[in-house]
């Protein structure tokens, strides 16, 4: 084999981790008691593609169990099957089964095969006595069985449908009895009428419009329309139904396809030129009165005006014809969506932003130099470098734009999550989700999941109540978790709020008095804030789900590595809300440029709480080693950057300026020669080229082109901690 | 990576046709490196001090968006003095999936090296470790010292990478 298929691999695993996410989306989605065609229909391709690609790739384990969703799916949306509550959390897990499949593939853990004969057996039991054969259903291209047996728009199974059936005979079948015995098995199918024929001379040469009356599709007729017909001069269409797939063709059109397969609908003319046949088929399809003497026009107008002699009746009897235009129409329109996004590696993004940010430096300097040039600058030069400003602006801002992805990549996980929990937890819990669409960076997308997750989870063990105690107390027995994204000026607030019991005040206190903490006099913000401490959990008992007083400091943790924040609200009885706060994205920082000798260093402003000025009795030393400095009445230690940073001079530190720097609970006060400004740095790694310097976290390009560090303040902070403990230690 | 040391000990056993080599001069002598492992050549200029890092790390530049570490080999090998002119140059190599800049004297020739023209190194003193030495090369009355520079750059005495840093921090513990 030339090609290897492996390195198609992974476009395979993302293709089916998205159209399982897809299906468990239209799953969470489905009305049980009367699911919607459409999302059957999605459900159903989704699984379909999977089973397709995974059969070409190999991964027979995949196709297998999809192709066993699939006969069930398919029995479903022919309505062969009633869908019932546990057919759903069956198909959705079939999903995870999939899910877990694919990651085995990819190398990440292994699939028990018990679960999969479990899983598959579960399905096939809802799936049995099907009464037309799934087998054969399933073998069949995915687009067929849509078109030929999609229940009408109305739902019920068992109404008749109408199919238009048009053909123009060859002169040999005519005359040999064929059409005779053609109507005759129509007729045994349904009613049949006949709604044009030829005049009695020509013996049934001409044209021929059918229209059948019956509860299946004429297919098994298709065959002998066929052969009758005059080379592929026939069609077959559904009339007055509403294709809700609208990918298919119609029904019969598995042969016509071979032959037409550029024209489905008017595989007689496809000899002809296409202008001609649209505008027959405009005036047709809206069905009016003067559409016959307008066709005739267009016809007289077309170059094979002959051939159209057969075809010139067809606007009189426009109906059946006209109604059945529009679906390959709305397929057409359908498929370009999903070719408007392209996948794109995340390095190659990334060295875009690179080169954004060399152009943008590029940019400043030639600004520079002809802000040197002053007077002797030509107008023109002036011009061109506005606008080529401005280009560079509008650029960065698309570039970095790509890096976002709208938060519903998040969120849309949760109503599962919520869907399985509240099951597990007898509760009913609605789960509302806004401002999806928020966009924030991807490295901050993969890292908020986990928090979140934990968030939500505790919502809903210890925030919602069960049915019979929110009746109790006058509630809806509906719990509701809310789940909210906004823009909040460069900050991306994430909002989860339950309506559930409110976090018990009194058992935090009673807990945190147990553990030793001085708690009189908390206002309720510093109480909550106790809830985030390790070990901490008022849970009466550790269930699988929560209770061990770990996820709210890992989940605290997590934001706090992001650079954001989080801060819970709660009212007793009303309910809670944790807010987070973080970054726009991990790629830039708002940042303190600060002296310290010849350099210039990078302090985080998130971390910055204030800077003043010093005298020299302010800094007091501390056996000798450590040195102290009073501010507001606390003593913080203080860092020498310039003993930190090994530079050559160590300068007269009591003329500095102080910044203090708070990180992990823990501040610290360090000295500088000045402050330079504030900026917005573009945050580039050290280590990608060289290796990690200790108090050092990143490095930043300033606008001259020049590279200046980041100061890693939870290290200063905690060198200082440990510094000042060892002087204590020396002085015991 | 691998693949590219192979080679380079295939040309050092002479089983290879000629290759390109880079050389450049520090002090008063000439070494040449395989031009492969060259990404371009540029001006000095004045790098970030780096804390903590050895003299000869004059510190980090910016390579069009990524972070540079800048070695002046002078300093390395305390050969002539380290410094800093308009002329000055960086050899921005690319070696390990790592970008590190070489500060030299000049950079002199590219040349066509045969393995038979790279002769063994003779067993020196300590004072230069001969393992980053494939062989003496000499063309036209000089002599070149062909270095291995993938390994020199990797080595732990150059403490350009944090698997050094790993191994102090074991020692420490």
């Amino acid at each position: 084999m030339p090609i290897n298929i492996s390195q198609f691999a992974q476009v395979f695993f993302d293709e089916a981790a998205e159209h399982l996410a897809a299906m468990e989306a239209s799953l969470l989605g489905l009305d049980v008691a009367a699911p919607g065609d459409e999302q059957l229909n999605a459900i159903f391709r989704a699984v379909h593609s999977i089973k397709g690609s995974a059969g070409s790739f190999g991964f027979t384990d995949m196709a297998e169990t999809a192709h066993i969703l699939e006969n069930l799916l398919d029995q479903l949306r022919k309505h062969e099957l009633g869908l019932q509550p546990e057919m759903v959390s069956a198909l959705l897990e079939a999903g995870d089964l999939l899910r877990s499949m694919i990651a085995a593939h990819q190398g990440r853990g292994s699939v028990d095969a018990r679960t999969v004969q479990a899983i598959g057996e579960r399905l096939r039991q809802y799936a049995q006595a099907p009464s037309t054969g799934a087998g054969a259903a399933a073998g069949r291209s995915p687009a067929s069985p849509v078109a030929a047996e999609a229940a009408p728009a109305a739902g019920t199974p068992t109404a008749a449908r109408a199919f238009g059936i048009e053909f123009v005979p060859t002169e040999a079948a005519a005359h040999g009895g064929r059409i005779e015995h053609l109507l005759d098995s129509l007729s045994r199918l349904g009613r049949l009428e006949v709604l044009n024929c030829p005049d009695a001379e020509d013996r049934g040469v001409g044209f021929w419009q059918l229209r059948l009356t019956a509860l299946a599709a004429p297919d098994a007729v298709a065959a002998e329309v066929d052969a009758i017909a005059e080379r592929g001069a026939w069609r077959m269409t559904e009339a007055a139904v509403v294709d809700s797939v609208g990918d298919a063709p119609p029904a019969g059109a598995d042969e016509a396809a071979g032959e037409a397969a550029a024209n489905r609908e008017y595989g007689f003319f496809t000899t002809v030129d296409p202008p001609p046949v649209v505008s027959a088929a405009a005036p047709a399809a809206a069905g009016a009165p003067l559409a016959a003497a307008e066709a005739d026009d267009s016809l007289a107008a077309g170059e094979e005006g002959e051939d159209y002699g057969f075809f010139a009746p067809l606007p009189a009897i426009a109906p059946p014809a006209a109604t059945a235009a529009p679906p390959p129409m709305s397929g057409a329109a359908q498929r370009p969506v999903a070719e408007t996004s392209i996948r794109v590696s995340v390095g190659k993004v990334d060295q875009l932003i690179n080169l954004l940010g060399e152009l943008v430096i590029t940019q400043s300097m030639l600004l520079q130099t002809a802000a040197r040039m002053a007077e002797a600058a030509p107008e023109e030069l002036l011009g061109s470098l506005n606008l080529l400003e401005r280009n560079t602006r509008d650029l960065q801002d698309a570039v970095m734009s790509i890096r976002m992805l709208p938060i519903s990549f998040v969120f849309a996980r949760f109503p599962r999550l919520v869907h399985d929990l509240s099951a597990k937890l007898g509760k009913t819990v609605e789960l509302k989700i806004s401002g999806e669409s928020t966009e924030l960076d991807k490295g901050l997308i993969e890292r908020i999941i986990d928090p979140l997750t934990h968030l939500i989870r505790n919502s809903l063990d210890h925030g919602i109540e069960t049915p019979e105690a929110r009746r109790a107390v006058g509630k809806s027995p509906v719990g509701t978790i809310a789940l909210k994204a906004s823009h909040q000026g460069g900050h991306i607030v994430i909002e989860v709020s339950d309506d559930g019991a409110g976090l018990p005040r009194d058992k935090i206190l009673a807990q945190a008095r147990q553990r030793g903490l001085a708690v009189d006099g908390m206002s309720d913000r510093e109480v909550f804030r106790l809830v985030f401490e390790p070990g901490f959990s008022t849970a009466e008992q550790v269930t699988d789900l929560s209770g061990r007083g770990v996820g709210m400091d890992v989940a605290r943790r997590n934001i706090k590595e992001l650079g954001g924040a989080i801060e819970m609200d709660s009212l007793s009885g009303i309910g809670t809300r944790i807010t987070i706060r973080l970054p726009l994205t991990l790629a830039i920082l708002d940042g303190m440029s600060v002296a310290v000798g010849d350099d210039i260093y990078i302090l985080p402003l998130s971390s910055v709480v204030e800077s003043l000025p010093t005298q020299p009795g302010d800094v007091r030393s501390v056996a000798k080693e450590g040195r102290v400095i009073a501010v507001h009445g606390e003593f913080l230690p203080v860092v020498e950057l310039r003993e930190l940073l090994a530079q050559a001079t160590p300068g007269d530190w009591r003329q500095n300026i102080m910044v203090v720097v708070a990180a992990d609970g823990r501040k610290a006060a360090l000295p500088v020669d000045a402050l330079l400004g504030q900026q917005q740095v573009v945050i580039k790694s050290l280590e990608a080229n060289y290796r990690r310097v200790p108090g050092i976290s990143a490095a930043t390009i300033m606008g001259d082109g020049r590279v200046a560090l980041i100061l890693d303040v939870a290290a200063i902070t905690g060198m200082a901690q440990s510094k000042a403990e060892g002087a204590a230690d020396q002085q015991q | 990576m691998a693949l590219s040391k192979e080679e380079t000990r295939r040309t050092g056993d002479g089983e290879e046709a000629a290759r390109e080599y880079l050389t450049f001069t520090v002090g008063s002598e000439e070494y040449a490196i395989d031009i492969l492992k060259v990404q371009e050549i540029r001006a000095y200029e004045p790098p970030t001090r780096v804390a903590h890092a050895p003299p000869f790390i004059k510190g980090v530049i910016n390579l069009r968006g990524s972070i540079v570490p800048v070695v002046d080999l002078r300093l390395k090998f305390a050969l002539g003095e380290a410094c800093y002119t308009p002329f000055t140059v960086v050899i921005i190599l690319a070696i390990a999936g790592r970008i590190v800049g070489v500060v030299v004297d000049s950079v002199a020739d590219v040349i066509f090296l045969s393995p038979e023209q790279i002769r063994p190194a003779p067993d020196f003193s300590a004072s230069f470790d001969t393992r980053y030495i494939i062989g003496l090369a000499a063309e036209e009355g000089r002599m070149m010292i062909v270095t291995d520079i993938e390994r020199l750059m990797t080595s732990p005495e150059m403490a350009l990478v944090d698997a050094v840093l790993a191994a102090t921090e074991e020692a420490e513990a």
